[in-house]
């Protein structure tokens, strides 16, 4: 597998796998992570994977003890190289189908007729394209199980909103651009909210703290209001 | 146990941060000056990863409801105890009833207190740091609030020691200091306009050439949107030789990145874990704890070293703290 091996910080190597959003780099990506997860090496803090690289992290001063005298950058190299040499990029035919219920429309996705509006479609359009593709989460970033998905169609994108809303309640689910996602926690953004689902995707007391991971496949399912307040009940039991 | 009476700006619990969630999207948070809160717990006896109260600019008053072993470090908030000042960087060891206050912020913009044993608060995500934004860890997850009351947890045979040690002396006073301090260069320079060292970011040849020597010949000021996710900063303008689409990739501690409008971010403790803005550059980890004790007003200035130095520096600063901590062990043997 072809990589190079960036400095990030003192205590951080940031590897760089591919150089385009593509499903080619996010299973090379995949291959690594596997990697780190199923056998992570004693001297490795943390890891995060993103589109087209995993930056892992160590404890410099520890890593610095075991090299006799080599700086911890370059040891920490010499280290995750044999990790990457022999990889071969994984395939994510075997990843998990995770369904996503998502309430469209109303309260609950108030830019639902703009984004239809746009692209010259009615908001049912815009449901039914939005709950028939295949999502794949490239990577989770900027906020706790904050899913970035690749496979939207192009006849729903639209753009962000001229001015990101204060406020963006938790489980909303959104377009920016190309992309679509789900917002996790209430924070401020300037996506365009077309509906809600019932499912938390951030979860701090179990023991995988996320819904969702870099691999999984998504699956948006419409269902009515009815059923949300029905989903909602059993979620908070 | 402590008492919450005035909270102050932003005093929560902090530790060294959650680690190992960032995967998930879980933000690091810990302590801003990282350094200044391991000290801390130092002086106490603690291990350096026991929770700390971090204060911000103005300090909360707290009393306390049993004797303690505390130490407060970092930023200078004007502490004082039942009226009469009390010094940073040293062991003081508090009577039950008496109030610890803070007053003008003289100098830096964090203190962190400790205390023997560490606050009694649940772990989540095997951390005791306070995430603001989700709500979590730390006590309820939040700032703290008057009214508040942290418990102590156990303290360590090492501050059993330093306490009796202490309480020994005290006679009429509501509080007594160790009688030695830190000699050693870890405590933070007073410098009006600090230097801080850095290393090229991944993007700094992307930036015009101006824009890169801008970067460190000029003074920024610390901007009032600043908090514990970044510092914005306010200086000349940095650009782009040519538009460039990133694709988002891991950030840190100290990361220098530049959204469109031209004002660099630093990026802190309550950081993303990712970013898609370009990186012009990366504070050494050494002057972490000098740009956390920044507040909005101050200037600073940027100056390039290796990523060579500035491991050096990190690693320096690290056995000089294995130093103290020996040093401390020896003296309350």
């Amino acid at each position: 597998m072809d990589y190079t091996l960036h400095p990030l910080g003192d205590n951080a190597v940031l590897i760089e796998l591919g150089n385009e959003i593509s499903e080619k780099s996010h299973q090379k990506v995949q291959a690594l992570t596997d990697v780190l997860e199923d056998q992570p090496p004693g001297w490795m803090n943390e890891y995060i994977p993103a589109y087209t690289t995993v930056t892992i992290f160590y404890d410099p001063l520890a890593i610095y003890q075991l090299s006799e005298g080599k700086l911890p950058f370059d040891y920490a190299c010499e280290l995750i190289e044999p990790l990457i040499k022999d990889l071969e990029a994984s395939n994510t035919a075997e990843s998990r189908l995770v369904e996503i219920p998502v309430c469209y429309g109303g309260k609950f996705g108030p830019d639902l007729d703009y984004v239809a509006k746009h692209n010259g479609i009615s908001p049912e359009e815009v449901i039914d394209i939005h709950s028939s593709g295949d999502y794949l989460v490239y990577m989770i970033g900027f906020a706790p199980g904050f899913p970035f998905i690749g496979g939207m169609s192009e006849k729903i994108a639209a753009p962000r909103r001229e001015s990101p809303r204060l406020k963006i309640p938790e489980r909303s689910v959104g377009i920016a651009g190309m992309q679509t996602g789900i917002y996790p926690i209430e924070t401020p953004g300037g996506w365009q909210l077309i509906g809600r689902t019932p499912v938390r995707l951030f979860r701090p007391h179990d023991e995988s703290p996320t819904l969702l991971k870099a691999g999984d496949k998504i699956k948006f399912k419409p269902i009515s209001r009815a059923e949300y307040e029905k989903w909602k009940e059993t979620e908070s039991c | 146990m402590l008492k919450i009476i005035k909270p102050g700006l932003l005093s929560s619990i902090q530790d060294l941060g959650r680690t190992g969630f960032q995967k998930f999207g879980v933000i690091a948070s810990g302590a801003m000056d990282p350094l200044s809160h391991r000290v801390a717990n130092l002086l106490t006896g603690n291990i350096e990863s026991e929770p700390t109260l971090e204060m911000t600019m103005i300090g909360p008053a707290i009393t306390f409801e049993k004797d303690a072993l505390i130490s407060i470090c970092g930023g200078d908030l004007s502490p004082s105890i039942n009226g009469q000042p009390v010094r940073l960087w040293r062991s003081i060891y508090v009577k039950k009833g008496s109030e610890l206050k803070f007053g003008h912020c003289l100098q830096g913009c964090r203190a962190y207190l400790s205390v023997a044993g560490g606050f009694s608060v649940p772990y989540v995500m095997k951390s005791k740091a306070t995430y603001l934004r989700a709500g979590i860890g730390g006590f309820e997850g939040r700032a703290l609030k008057a009214g508040d009351q942290l418990v102590f947890g156990k303290p360590s045979s090492q501050s059993k020691r330093m306490m009796d040690y202490l309480s020994r002396q005290l006679q009429n006073q509501s509080f007594i200091e160790n009688d030695w301090s830190i000699t050693s260069d870890l405590l933070p320079s007073t410098n009006a306009v600090p230097t801080i060292r850095m290393t090229k970011g991944r993007q700094f040849e992307l930036f015009t050439k101006e824009s890169r020597e801008t970067l460190l010949d000029h003074a920024f000021e610390v901007s009032a949107q600043s908090d514990r996710m970044g510092y914005r900063l306010k200086g000349p303008g940095l650009t782009l030789s040519e538009p460039a689409e990133l694709i988002s990739e891991a950030v840190n501690f100290g990361s220098i990145q530049v959204p469109p409008d031209g004002n660099p971010i630093v990026l802190l403790a309550d950081r993303q874990t990712t970013g898609g803005y370009p990186k012009i550059g990366q504070v050494a980890f050494a002057d972490l704890p000098l740009l956390a004790q920044a507040k909005p007003g101050d200037k600073l200035k940027f100056a390039e070293i290796s990523h060579e130095e500035a491991q050096r520096l990190y690693l320096d600063r690290e056995l000089k703290l294995k130093e103290l901590k020996q040093g401390i062990h020896l003296k309350t043997r």
